[in-house]
């Protein structure tokens, strides 16, 4: 199979969408003749022209409302926010509109748009531009969040999204775009809502999201050099969550430690292990549940605290030696 | 105002004892300390102490009824004040049948008891309620002493040692044709055997190694010693030792040259036993008591001779205080009077070893490729691998032999 970039695979996603149904169109900043922040859109708009793929100005909730709007007229918009760190300036059209309009209408209209949502630290772009906002949306009813960890769930899933019914939001963490993966040829889709076990493990459940799904694997092979076989579940899928595949592991591995980088308190590994707790999982916990995530801080401009804002592999394998060895 | 009589605990292993005799009756004026009854525990027989002055009354457990520990047997009035109607103690009926039925209760009720004030996780905990465990009983080895999986995976209860291997009493006497056989109740003595010694075979590792002690020098020494026995008033000498004396003194003093096997296992550690301690089995008419004779190291044969007469009276008649039989760090079975070649004894918790003690044998055995007759004493001694390894083990039985080969130097 051949090797695509995270963003390559992105970009096939959309081409594969626009060339297979028209009403299929693309808008965001610099998305156009640029080519996107982040290379994503690349060459779209020579192919398929500046009707489809949109420039816009910097007015996030006007092009936001644009989006949601064309939606519910019928067509398959999909809007990439520079950074996702923008969308707060188009809450009301996401939270309000998108996400509320099938239920209030009683199901006589859909909205299906899709929002890219570039995201995460380690770039160096400091506070406004380096943030984890998948939460605030998961806790939504009637979006979906969506998050990959590999080119080849990128593509699938980004399909996924564009053909479904309803608002979905998919977060592409920044660090994400130029690893390398095998992507299938053609069209395919990953489905929204199923969690995927990246590793199989006896000792210790992660529940990971995007870049630290890597970085749980990246401890799994340091902590296997000392007998430790850490399960690693790709959650894939914010809301809805997988709950099943999560509770199965737990009870498999009797631990359960979940990293994430957005800011811990309230995160998505709040709800995960709230999840754990209720459910039947919870009489086969043998140790207290692990939360691993984003400071209680701004992300920092100076590298090196950037770093230390976040989960890093080294502070992953400790905390899941400690976990495992029944230190904490 | 009126002070209850209660029946006391003499014993840790007490759950309820007999009371085989009142030295007094209702209405009786009684001074404090003097002798109210004699109880009948587990092991031994003890005179219990009016706990003060006043007229006795409400004299309520029977003679010859298990009675739980700490129950109320009798009051103790004030001269002048009225006595108050008080219920009966009920006697515990020593039956299997209700041994049963409590533990079942007790484990009914471990799901609330255990659920407060114990730290264990909820894989723990779910392992505790499908085994029947209580938590309260489990050593946690989390952090700050969190029960997990593991500890509880490892523990094996004492009851549940004890329970399950016994076959229903019924299920027993049906393969037995009825009238063929009487039933024996079980005293107290000859349950405690039963649990004490089905415990230590479980649960404590035994291993047995054998040594052939030459006695040719000691069985000389013992009867010159003897020969110069001090005599008492009435022209009787003072003592007489025993074979057994020395094997007592020598056992002693090994442990002392090996202290490595002069220990206790516990689960917080090794208890490292400064003297030593050696109980001495004794059989008394429907079973056996190890009374201790205490730093037998320091004390001359003599005084070991003596103080084993007193303590094997005593046992006989069952006067024995738990102070007399608890702790101990090895022990010496002695069957040899029997004629017993060789045999292998049960270690009695929480000593470490038991050496079991055969009959002297007149043996030729080759020396400078003649036969030399001598006079073999075959001992085995029992080890519990948890606190003690072959190799000192078999330094134990080695210095053990030194002595008993050469008993002069249990001089030094």
């Amino acid at each position: 199979m051949r090797e695509l970039s995270f963003a390559q695979a992105l970009h096939e996603a959309l081409d594969i969408a626009m060339e297979a149904d028209e009403r299929v169109f693309i808008m965001g900043e610099d998305i156009g003749v640029y080519g996107g922040a982040f290379g994503v859109t690349g060459d779209l708009v020579h192919k398929f022209g500046e009707d489809r793929v949109m420039d816009t100005p910097i007015a996030e909730l006007g092009t936001a409302g644009a989006a949601v709007g064309a939606a519910v007229a019928g067509s398959r918009p999909i809007l990439e926010f520079q950074f996702s760190d923008f969308s707060g300036l188009a809450m009301e059209q996401i939270v309000n509109q998108a996400a509320k309009m099938r239920y209030m209408l009683g199901g006589k209209v859909n909205v299906p748009v899709v929002f890219r949502m570039p995201c995460g630290s380690g770039t160096g772009a400091a506070a406004q531009h380096s943030q984890s906002l998948e939460a605030w949306f998961a806790h939504v009813p009637g979006l979906k969040v969506i998050e990959p960890s590999t080119p080849a769930d990128a593509k699938g899933m980004l399909l996924a999204a564009i053909e479904d019914p309803d608002p979905v939001l998919i977060f592409e963490h920044k660090l994400l775009y130029k690893i390398k993966g095998d992507v299938p040829e053609g069209h395919y889709l990953t489905p929204i809502g199923k969690a995927h076990v990246a590793r199989e493990g006896r000792d210790v459940t992660v529940v990971a999201a995007a870049i630290m799904v890597h970085k749980a694997l990246e401890a799994a092979e340091i902590l296997k050099a000392e007998g430790i076989e850490v399960e690693v579940v790709d959650l894939r899928s914010i809301r809805p969550i997988d709950t099943g595949t999560i509770i199965a592991s737990v009870k498999k591995t009797t631990r359960l430690a979940c990293i994430y980088e957005g800011v811990k308190t309230l995160g998505i590994g709040a709800e995960i292990s709230a999840l754990v707790a209720e459910s039947e999982a919870f009489d086969y916990l043998d140790a207290p549940i692990l939360r691993l995530g984003g400071a209680e801080s701004p992300i920092p401009y100076s590298p090196i605290l950037e770093k230390a804002a976040v989960p890093q592999v080294e502070g992953i394998v400790e905390a899941l030696r400690n976990l495992v060895k029944g230190r904490i | 105002m009126a002070v209850e009589v209660i029946l006391p605990k003499v014993d840790m292993d007490m759950a309820t004892g007999i009371i085989s005799k009142w030295h007094v009756k209702n209405g009786d004026t009684v001074k404090k300390g003097q002798v109210l009854f004699e109880m009948e525990t587990d092991k031994s027989a003890i005179e219990i102490d009016a706990p003060a002055d006043g007229v006795i009354n409400n004299i309520e457990a029977q003679s010859g009824a298990a009675t739980p520990i700490g129950a109320k047997v009798a009051m103790i009035y004030a001269v002048g004040e009225s006595v108050q109607a008080t219920k009966a103690a009920a006697p515990v009926v020593e039956s299997a049948q209700v041994l049963k039925s409590v533990m079942l209760e007790k484990i009914a009720t471990i799901d609330q008891s255990s659920s407060s004030g114990t730290r264990a996780t909820p894989l723990a905990r779910r392992l505790a309620r499908q085994k029947k465990v209580d938590l309260a009983s489990v050593k946690g080895s989390g952090p700050r002493g969190r029960i997990i999986a593991q500890d509880v995976e490892s523990y094996k209860s004492v009851a549940a040692v004890v329970a399950a291997p016994a076959p229903d009493a019924s299920a027993t006497m049906a393969m037995y044709q009825a009238g063929y056989y009487d039933v024996k109740p079980l005293d107290g003595m000859r349950r405690i055997i039963a649990q004490r010694l089905t415990h230590s075979k479980q649960t404590v590792p035994h291993f047995y190694l054998s040594a052939k002690c030459d006695l040719t020098q000691l069985i000389l020494v013992r009867e010159r010693i003897n020969m110069a026995a001090p005599l008492d008033e009435s022209k009787k000498p003072k003592w007489k030792l025993s074979i057994n004396d020395y094997v007592i003194k020598a056992l002693a003093l090994a442990l002392q040259r090996v202290p490595a096997a002069n220990v206790t296992y516990t689960d917080a550690g090794i208890l490292q036993h400064h003297v030593s301690d050696v109980g001495v089995a004794v059989s008394v008419e429907g079973g056996l008591f190890t009374p201790i004779v205490r730093g037998a190291e320091n004390k001359s044969l003599s005084q070991i001779s003596i103080e084993m007469k007193d303590l094997a009276a005593r046992a006989r008649a069952r006067k024995l205080q738990p102070s007399d039989y608890s702790g101990g760090t090895t022990a010496v079975s002695n069957l040899g009077m029997y004629g017993i070649e060789q045999f292998t004894a049960i270690i009695n918790p929480p000593q470490a070893t038991i050496l079991a003690v055969g009959t002297g044998i007149d043996q030729f055995v080759p020396l400078n490729k003649q036969p030399v007759l001598k006079t073999l004493m075959e001992c085995t001694l029992s080890c519990d691998h948890r606190a003690v390894d072959g190799a000192v083990g078999a330094e134990l039985l080695q210095a053990f032999r030194a002595f008993i080969e050469e008993p002069a130097l249990m001089l030094a």
